[in-house]
């Protein structure tokens, strides 16, 4: 029987302390949509969203009644559109067709307007990954993303160029809404085909004909059973982190399988992810600061996010059958208020969240950059996290915002769960020779597992 | 469907009995209840079947609503919520 002190701490985690399902996503192959025209193509690529995830947003509203627990977006993910659409070209239509599918099942998100460029580009992805920046702005929810490196093939560093490219012209033809086409677009290094969270989330070729992935929150949960700790040490702190991240990962679990059981899908995995929102009381950069930094962005910081990434994954492992996606903290600047009010003072610099990505879970998150910031150095601040990426062996992104008409000391607003951000300084330094080179940077000595 | 239904506000006259009448009303059996005052706030717990699973959105809004009269919190949740949290 399960205990009446153990009944409202989860009634506490959810109605205090922001737990929530932060995504079910559904992710859908489109490989049977490929046809020789476009429209076709687009036909069938609205067709199989719409029938199969039409039931996705009443079902998972069903199960958070159920149990009690809001799950804040539902979303789709699918096979990268490079591949659905490379026989037929025309990849504006298709992504017309999956924006309209999304709204006709009500979804907030649709991911999968992808490539996968790591080692090369063929003609066929060239022509996709031109067709980006203006379906950015053409279409409400369709999100894109590019993987530009891996550890098993370098990093092809003329996807790196034009990935730097995409975000400028994204962020250029959206500028009447601070740039917005750009937080719909993310560069990987080493992305995975599960990833339940947008922008990055698509479907891989390796996956199921319908798949549900969840991802889970909680940065509130987390920094409420923190405060239990006092002064007890750090190893106690990452106990204490582990225990909170098990039960968070639970109930995951609990969703995961049930959506999967009504929408007659494959359970695919759970993402272990310390998602924050704007919110006060949701935020990573306040566990941090709990765990004992005057504010996040002080020395020490790398060294705090490394246990709680840590703790976070050692306790969620263990409460999952299947964990993957993006799996542990994220530090997107503009959906965290604690992050947004360190940016805001000068505590945290683009460096230092850079040297943070090493430790955890995924990359420069949602930052606004000023609007004169060249595509070169945005390129190089692409190829920097993809080298944290390849030799660390785990995902990285980049997801910045070029904010024309703005400059440091500004603020930009992209409203919802996106936020706003502070305009953050660049290191003006320009890098347009490593970046004009081209080629690729080769891969490294220990990706030769074999 | 086994549930737990939590209560929670300022103690006062009624709240057992509107709650336990309502869930009488509509078929729900209560095999357990605890209740307690836990810094101040009157706390109870029902632990309950409820037959008909398809009107467990009624239900819950019911309780709500009776919650809103009350000047209490009222929520009811699916067992497997807390069993999923709490027991490997």
């Amino acid at each position: 029987m399960i205990s009446g002190i153990e009944i409202l701490e989860t009634v506490k985690m959810i109605k205090e302390h922001h737990l929530d399902i932060r995504t079910v996503t559904m992710g859908i192959s489109l490989t049977e949509a490929i046809s020789d025209s476009a429209e076709a193509t687009a036909k069938k690529v609205y067709d199989k969203i719409t029938f199969s995830a039409g039931k996705l947003v009443s079902v998972a509203d069903k199960i958070a009644d159920m149990y009690g627990i809001p799950i804040v977006n539902k979303r789709v993910s699918v096979t990268p559109i490079s591949i659905v659409g490379a026989a037929s070209r025309g990849f504006e239509k298709i992504a017309l067709a999956m924006d309209r599918a999304a709204s006709e099942i009500g979804i907030d998100f649709i991911g999968g307007y992808s490539a996968l460029v790591q080692k090369g580009i063929s003609d066929s992805e060239r022509a996709f990954l031109d067709s980006v920046p203006e379906v950015l702005h053409s279409t409400q929810k369709v999100c894109s993303s590019v993987n530009v490196a891996s550890t098993r093939a370098g990093i092809n560093m003329e996807a790196v160029a034009c990935a730097g490219k995409i975000m400028k012209r994204a962020a250029y033809l959206t500028r009447e809404r601070d740039g917005i086409g750009a937080a719909k677009f993310v560069a990987f290094a080493n992305a995975v085909e599960d990833n339940p969270f947008m922008a990055g989330a698509f479907h891989g070729v390796g996956e199921a004909d319908r798949v549900i992935n969840v991802g889970v929150s909680g940065p509130g949960v987390v920094k409420t059973a923190l405060e239990s700790v006092g002064d007890g040490d750090l190893s106690v702190v990452g106990e204490v982190i582990k225990r909170t991240a098990f039960k968070i990962t639970r109930v995951g679990q609990l969703v995961a399988r049930k959506a999967a059981e009504l929408l007659d899908a494959s359970f695919g995995i759970v993402d272990l992810s310390l998602a924050p929102t704007p919110a006060v009381g949701d935020s990573v950069a306040r566990i941090l600061e709990e765990i004992g930094l005057e504010r996040v962005g002080a020395h020490g910081t790398t060294a705090a996010l490394m246990l709680l990434n840590d703790a976070v994954k050692k306790g969620g492992i263990m409460a999952s059958q299947h964990v993957g996606g993006l799996s542990g903290a994220f530090i997107p600047v503009s959906e965290d208020e604690g992050m947004i009010s360190a940016a805001e003072t000068g505590a945290l610099r683009l460096e230092k969240l850079e040297a943070m990505t090493a430790v955890c879970s995924v990359g420069l998150d949602m930052i606004a950059v000023p609007g004169d910031t060249s595509e070169e150095i945005i390129s190089a601040i692409i190829a920097d996290e993809a080298a944290i990426g390849v030799v660390n062996n785990k995902t990285t992104a980049v997801r910045l915002i070029p904010v024309y008409g703005k400059g440091v000391g500004e603020r930009a607003e992209f409203g919802g769960l996106l936020g706003s951000a502070p305009i953050m300084a660049v290191n003006p330094l320009s890098p347009a020779k490593l970046i004009s080179r081209g080629g690729r940077i080769a891969a490294p000595v220990h990706a030769n597992k074999n | 469907m086994k549930a737990f239904i939590t209560v929670i506000g300022r103690d006062k006259v009624g709240i057992i009995a509107e709650v336990s009448s309502l869930l009488a009303e509509r078929g729900v059996n209560i095999e357990d209840i605890s209740q307690t005052i836990l810094q101040g706030m009157f706390t109870m717990i029902m632990a309950c079947d409820i037959s008909d699973e398809s009107s467990f959105g009624e239900l819950k809004g019911a309780l709500q609503e009776s919650g809103d009269k009350l000047g209490v919190e009222i929520s009811v949740r699916h067992a497997d919520i807390f069993n999923a949290m709490h027991r490997i």
